[in-house]
């Protein structure tokens, strides 16, 4: 990921992009690291969630496996036979996660996972509430044909809060905290009644501050979500049709 | 870290829709509509005090295949200065390196909408006239236009008719006018994604062949355009698309309009939407001028009369004279049988 966020967007989104998928057939295993801990980020949640409702699977083993699965991407290579031409990243990774599991159905008798393989800290209770906490719904648990939207709507959800993550970061080292909180007071509170009015009158600011400042960070959070999600594909052309699926453009 | 609902998620979406304009001489005013390649932006111009409509991609970067469409629409717009093709006006890369371009900003309604208030067929017909003209004009700069339908099609409130969306568009090299323009196979023709997967979120009307490109709309596309023969459309496919287009400007029923299609108004529909492209007319002015002899009363080409239809024809041409000098005669019988007492 790139430190340097103040380049203008222009640039940013050049043809040939650092892409995890060359990364992780690196012959660099700091390279092939980094691939990982990217991937890794972006995914862990959805595959956990996945874990949790297709299969079933109680929140321990959930995690185990959740784990285990990603020890085994790298392990096995399993991103070498990824074609992009023909499916997306996100479709393989998931169909990896369903033999994965079948597979260690099959052995019965799990090994407890060696090694600090992962970087990636996973915030297992907080996936948990995410899912709603307590005994699992059974009316929750998708069905095959919802899957792929399933794991599609919470690999989203999981880029958006790394986006977010980003700007909270960001502004914090650059003395915008006051900006990220109107806009998480706006943005992502999800409280409809707040207006610009009424966080101008809260922070003491003019309207037109509050609105400039929300556009700069809508702005600063599509370009890091961007960021992130170029990073996972493997190519333009899906960069483009994976950015439009993640935003809802292009569905009228 | 927090979690985001998928309400929060929704509005992040919206919001990171919005396009960046800081160092542009724009300002975002209002969303208009999202179309098929963005989403249409009207936006002031601070520099001329105007406003204009901004045309956006969603998605950054110059190189895709959504890019070169959006810049090619703009460049063929810019060789089409004509009254009924929208001017544009500029085009470029937003800070957020999302390609745009701006054009006229078009105050007025879609055709389908338009055409209801549109209630004498005399009315709908001068106003199919108008687009013809466009149309023509596009041919004889050696543009296809290939996705003619109604929903492309502005009418401004003096009337004035605009040809829209010339995303679709072929740049072909003849420019003799009147002559059915010669494919040109090296033309950079449409180059759309050729992804599986693809057909999702393109236009919803749109078809895609097999060889991935998008291609029109069912119903105003010609038959050819339809089985992807790419390199063989000729002014003709659009051509079938204006006898669709005629036959919909003709036939839509409103409340002030019921649609009455003599034999003329058919034949020449039938004739432009022909399944062969050898049996429709050779170029739309052809077309037009069949329309405006109907207009005139006379007789049109793509129809010959019988004896009966030339006399109601010629009826109705001359029904004023006709009347005029059936009233004299008999007048002047009647003057003789008074005067005979
Ligand atoms: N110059 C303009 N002035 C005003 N409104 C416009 C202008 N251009 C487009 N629009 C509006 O924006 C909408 C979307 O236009 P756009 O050309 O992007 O998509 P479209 O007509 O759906 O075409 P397609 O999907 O085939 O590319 C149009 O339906 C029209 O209402």
């Amino acid at each position: 990921m790139s430190n340097d966020k103040s380049k203008q967007g222009g640039d940013r989104f050049p043809l040939t992009r650092w892409s995890v998928i060359g990364a992780a057939r690196s012959s660099n295993p700091a390279e092939r690291d980094r691939a990982m801990d990217t991937l890794c980020a972006a995914y862990w949640k959805p595959v956990y969630k996945y874990v949790r409702l297709r299969w079933n699977r109680p929140t321990e083993d959930a995690q185990d496996m959740t784990q285990g699965f990603f020890v085994q991407v790298i392990e096995r290579r399993l991103l070498d036979k990824f074609d992009p031409a023909k499916s997306r990243l996100r479709t393989y990774l998931r169909l990896c996660v369903d033999s994965f599991v079948m597979n260690e159905e099959k052995a019965a008798k799990r090994q407890k996972r060696g090694g600090n393989v992962l970087h990636v800290a996973l915030d297992f209770a907080g996936a948990e509430e995410e899912l709603g906490g307590g005994a699992m719904d059974p009316a929750a648990i998708p069905s095959p044909e919802s899957l792929e939207d399933f794991f599609e709507k919470e690999w989203v959800r999981g880029l958006f809060e790394l986006a977010v993550e980003d700007l909270r970061k960001y502004c914090e080292a650059n003395e915008r905290e006051r900006t990220f909180r109107l806009f998480e007071e706006y943005d992502l509170s999800g409280d409809e009644t707040i207006s610009y009015q009424k966080l101008a009158a809260e922070y003491g600011i003019p309207v037109t501050d509050v609105t400039n400042a929300l556009a700069w960070a809508r702005r600063e959070f599509r370009r890091g979500a961007l960021e992130r999600l170029g990073d996972v594909c493997g190519s333009e052309e899906e960069f483009q049709r994976e950015a439009r699926s993640v935003f809802g453009w292009g569905a009228r | 870290m927090k979690s985001l609902s998928d309400k929060v998620i929704e509005r992040l979406r919206a919001g990171a829709e919005e396009p960046d304009l800081t160092g542009t001489r724009y300002r975002l005013l209002e969303r208009v509509a999202r179309g098929g390649m963005g989403v249409v932006y009207a936006a002031e111009d601070e520099k001329l005090e105007r406003r204009v409509a901004l045309k956006v991609l969603d998605v950054p970067g110059t190189d895709g295949d959504l890019a070169n469409r959006l810049m090619r629409e703009a460049r063929v717009l810019a060789r089409l200065e004509h009254p009924g093709i929208v001017p544009v006006h500029d085009v470029g890369t937003l800070a957020d390196g999302r390609v745009f371009y701006t054009m006229k900003f078009v105050e007025g309604q879609r055709l389908d909408k338009f055409i209801e208030g549109v209630e004498s067929v005399q009315d709908r017909l001068r106003l199919f006239l108008r687009i013809c003209e466009a149309v023509a004009f596009a041919h004889a700069r050696g543009v296809l236009h290939r996705d003619l339908k109604p929903a492309n099609i502005m009418v401004g409130p003096f009337g004035e008719v605009l040809v829209m969306d010339w995303g679709l568009a072929k740049i072909l090299r003849g420019e003799q006018p009147g002559v059915p323009l010669a494919a040109d196979p090296e033309a950079t023709i449409l180059e759309r994604a050729k992804q599986p997967g693809e057909a999702s979120d393109s236009t919803k009307s749109s078809v895609i062949t097999g060889h991935g490109t998008v291609m029109g709309t069912p119903g105003y596309m010609s038959p050819e355009q339809a089985r992807g023969e790419v390199e063989v459309l000729d002014a003709r496919s659009d051509i079938f698309s204006l006898g669709a287009l005629l036959r919909f400007m003709l036939t839509q029923k409103t409340p002030g309009f019921t649609p009455r299609l003599d034999r003329s108004l058919e034949a020449i529909g039938r004739k432009a939407t022909a399944e062969r492209p050898a049996s429709r007319y050779p170029a739309v002015q052809e077309l037009g001028q069949d329309v405006s002899r109907y207009l005139d009363g006379l007789s049109v080409e793509a129809h010959p009369e019988s004896i009966f239809e030339k006399l109601t024809r010629f009826y109705r041409r001359y029904r004023f004279f006709i009347l005029l000098i059936l009233a004299y005669l008999v007048m002047r019988v009647i003057l003789l049988l008074v005067l005979k007492r």
